[in-house]
């Protein structure tokens, strides 16, 4: 029992529920929040499947479903209406509650406090709290499939007035049920957000200044700020669409109300929300590359100053989304200048991950494998976002499948190759194991192949004004031809999704028959590995004093290739 | 590139394409030069070939320079992007001709009405009459167009005239087009309107000027006063 913990009043919990379940350690939580983004993942990738299989072949019966009941399917055919349930449910799931709780609720919890030095978030009972929030959402948000009128259909954006009145959808409930589903999901990332915030600013360890701060923990808690910043008039948005539906009112309902309102509010989120999903996956890329290029980051203050202006500029770019929605046409090029304008801080950001690998010492774990995937499926989505970005092409381009193949590979990237290269880069931290790296490198192989195969073609179906959303392509004539992309899209999809079978695969394996992990495996300098793997309750013996940089790699003249940031007392790798 | 395109048929249809192959151009330069550094510098660096990293961390004004430069290089790019995204908008979406042709869309799940003047020339007025989901306009006039939408909203999506413009209850919407060749095109809605999003469709029929004239002519009187 460490001071520290005893000072916290947070003393390891006895018994089984307190320890596993009801835990309030910051390590517990982040692995919960994992654990369920997983699950949450798997519905999500079988709302792919099931979409994918009828836009490739439509209205033919989808291999393993014939077990859905009517009127979702009919012996494995999907019903119109189910599919715009997919659609609605695939996007809702994948961003808040597979992305969010994977990067922010998971990483976030898991790794700000071992990276400041600190014994444990701000608030650990508020963490808990934040978590049984969202595991509730979690629930409500799967039950809604099965309530009559089946989930929400209006799209993950819910736009008014499809969403504002039953009629529309002839969704009764699942819309209902969404809006409190993600009414309570955000709230409980606005409290774990203000959390990490309070965590990451005062509990810094003695020497770790903001200009020593992991740039992982700058990206969470610009992420943090951003969504705390950007949450309310959602909240607001959702609660009076709500009110629209149950109690009638005309809040985005013409005559009294106006439905471009709802997409002020939802875009005013979304935007930042784009960048607080795709912040701690860079955050993850930024940490691995100097590992394992032994190299400090290239432009620390760049990359953190380049942060922070793409997060204000996040605040003033909305309206890209609504260029076509109606708004006065004269705001279409200043909210396309500043889109277009973000470009640049992420081109920094980018430029600096380069130069970390210039003149580095590259070795290729798993982790690098993914840090490095990211880079180069990153680039296509940023720069595919310029066409977009473009008020004029998003003329032509707006809800069509070349959209949903830039979101794709901006996302996809961040989420996935960033995810997995934070599980792997820190599942020795987290499990005391060692993952093995032959199933590491073909899931990650198989993944990088099976992505591309299936996105790329979604930017040619695109290019040939191919519409989003569509629940059957062979209504047009002029789609018809493109059929073939959606047949190749679609095989994608099913490798893409038998690809992840080795992760799963490793990552319980690994648990119970890896070999057991050091504290220190990579060889990193930042604080979480100067503690054991994994870390006990209270995560330091003895609170770690910082003494310089997190990324002091091949410093000149050091005896060792790698100068950690602290000084720990009496265990780790800082011993020696 | 041109393949997947659908065939343009509008004056500005050109416009957009030539803007949508300058933003290729850029990115694709990019595109090369990023991959191809990240590409050298894997196999450049690797362990067995480069086993001491150097010690850079970009904080120089000499070295900040490496982020810096290529930075300015993309603001001016995306300026000039800007500039050229600006002219075309313009010319479709603000600075609308009057129209020789005026006519009205009311988008409604899961179909467009379409409302024609009639030989008079005006909406409005007896001898207007209407079409479910086939846009009959003529080739060489310019033509304008009021959306309307009486439930959800509905996206009025013309692609072979590469136009896109929401439909929204409670706002009346112009859009413009002039289009070149005659034929039978497609009419898409391009928002998410509901289960049956995916049929609503419509013809787009462009005839030649002269032969629209007569076809108006033709429609008008059976369904005037009806």
């Amino acid at each position: 029992m460490s001071e520290t913990a005893r000072v916290l009043g947070h003393e390891p919990a006895p018994g089984f529920w307190r320890r596993y379940v009801f835990s309030i350690d910051h390590k517990t939580v982040g692995r919960q929040y994992m654990v369920m983004a997983m699950v949450m993942a798997v519905v999500g990738g079988a709302t792919a499947y099931v979409m994918r299989w009828q836009l490739a072949w439509p209205e033919t019966a989808v291999p393993l479903t014939g077990w859905m009941p009517e009127p979702f399917m009919y012996r494995g055919i999907v019903d119109p209406a189910f599919y715009n349930q997919l659609v609605t449910m695939h996007g809702t799931i994948m961003i808040f509650f597979v992305a969010m709780p994977l990067l922010l609720g998971g990483l976030g919890n898991y790794l700000v406090p071992l990276m400041i030095g600190a014994p444990d978030m701000a608030f650990p009972r508020l963490n808990m709290l934040s978590f049984w929030i969202f595991f509730s959402a979690s629930i409500l948000l799967l039950a809604s499939f099965l309530v009559p009128g089946g989930a929400a259909s209006a799209g993950w954006t819910s736009y008014a007035p499809l969403a504002a009145r039953p009629m529309y959808t002839g969704v009764e409930w699942g819309i209902n049920i969404w809006l409190i589903a993600v009414g309570l999901e955000l709230a409980s990332f606005l409290l774990g957000g203000i959390n990490l915030i309070v965590t990451a600013v005062n509990m810094r360890a003695p020497g770790l200044s903001f200009s020593r701060l992991p740039l992982m923990v700058w990206m969470q808690l610009t992420a943090a700020v951003l969504f705390m910043l950007s949450v309310g008039p959602l909240i607001a948005g959702v609660l009076m669409l709500f009110l629209d539906r149950v109690a009638g009112t005309s809040f985005f309902v013409p005559a009294d109300g106006d439905p471009l309102l709802w997409q002020h509010l939802f875009w005013f989120f979304g935007h930042p929300e784009v960048y607080v999903l795709l912040l701690p996956g860079v955050g993850a890329v930024l940490e691995i590359l100097p590992v394992f290029a032994r190299k400090p980051v290239f432009g620390y203050r760049a990359i953190v100053w380049s942060t922070i202006a793409a997060g204000v500029l996040s605040f003033i770019v909305w309206a890209h989304h609504m260029f076509l929605s109606g708004i006065d046409p004269r705001l279409a090029t200043p909210f396309s200048v500043t889109t277009i304008l973000i470009s640049v801080p992420f081109a920094i950001i980018l430029f600096a991950m380069l130069a970390t690998l210039w003149r580095g010492s590259l070795s290729f774990p798993t982790p690098m494998l993914w840090a490095l995937g990211f880079i180069t499926t990153f680039l296509v989505g940023g720069l595919t976002g310029i066409f977009v970005g473009s008020a004029a092409v998003d003329m032509y381009f707006h809800d069509t499948y070349f959209v949903v193949a830039h979101f794709h590979f901006a996302l996809f990237p961040a989420v996935v190759f960033g995810g997995f290269a934070a599980i792997t880069f820190w599942y020795p931290k987290m499990f005391g194991r060692m993952l093995h790296e032959g199933l590491g490198r073909l899931h990650f192989g198989l993944t990088l192949l099976a992505f591309n195969a299936v996105f790329l073609p979604m930017f040619v179906l695109g290019l040939g004004g191919h519409m989003r959303r569509i629940y059957d392509p062979t209504a047009y004539e002029f789609l018809r031809p493109l059929m073939p992309l959606h047949g190749v899209a679609t095989i994608a999809t099913v490798v893409l999704l038998l690809s992840q079978a080795p992760f799963v695969l490793n990552f319980f394996g690994s648990f119970f028959l890896g070999r057991r992990a050091p504290a220190n495996p990579w060889r990193a300098a930042t604080l979480e590995w100067a503690t054991t793997s994994p870390p006990p309750h209270g995560n330091f013996s003895t609170p770690p004093v910082v003494v310089r940089g997190p990324y002091e790699y091949s410093v000149p003249g050091a005896a060792d290739d790698m100068l950690p940031q602290g000084q720990a007392g009496g265990e780790g790798a800082w011993a020696a | 590139m041109y393949g997947w395109f659908p065939q343009n048929i509008a004056t500005y249809g050109a416009d957009v394409d030539r803007l949508f192959y300058l933003i290729y151009y850029v990115v694709g330069a990019w595109f090369v030069v990023l991959q191809g550094a990240l590409l050298w510098f894997v196999i450049r660096y690797r362990r067995g070939a480069h086993p001491t990293a150097t010690y850079a961390r970009g904080e120089s004004r000499g070295e900040l320079a490496w982020l810096l430069i290529p930075a300015a290089l993309v603001l001016a790019l995306d300026f000039s992007i800007d500039a050229a995204s600006d002219v075309v908008w313009r010319k479709v979406k603000l600075d609308m001709p009057p129209g020789d042709l005026q006519l009205a869309v009311t988008a409604k799940q899961f179909a467009w009405t379409i409302a024609y003047p009639g030989r008079d020339g005006r909406l409005g007025t007896d001898d207007d009459f209407s079409l479910l989901s086939e846009l009959h306009v003529p080739a060489g006039r310019d033509v304008r167009v009021t959306l309307r939408s009486t439930d959800v909203l509905h996206s009025f999506f013309l692609p072979n005239a590469r136009l896109k413009q929401d439909a929204v209850p409670g706002r009346a919407i112009d859009v413009w087009f002039n289009l070149t060749t005659p034929g039978r095109y497609e009419l898409a809605c391009a928002e998410l309107c509901g289960f049956g999003h995916y049929t609503m469709k419509g013809s787009l029929v462009v005839h030649p000027a002269a032969e629209f004239d007569q076809w108006m002519a033709a429609q008008a009187p059976a369904s005037a006063g009806a």
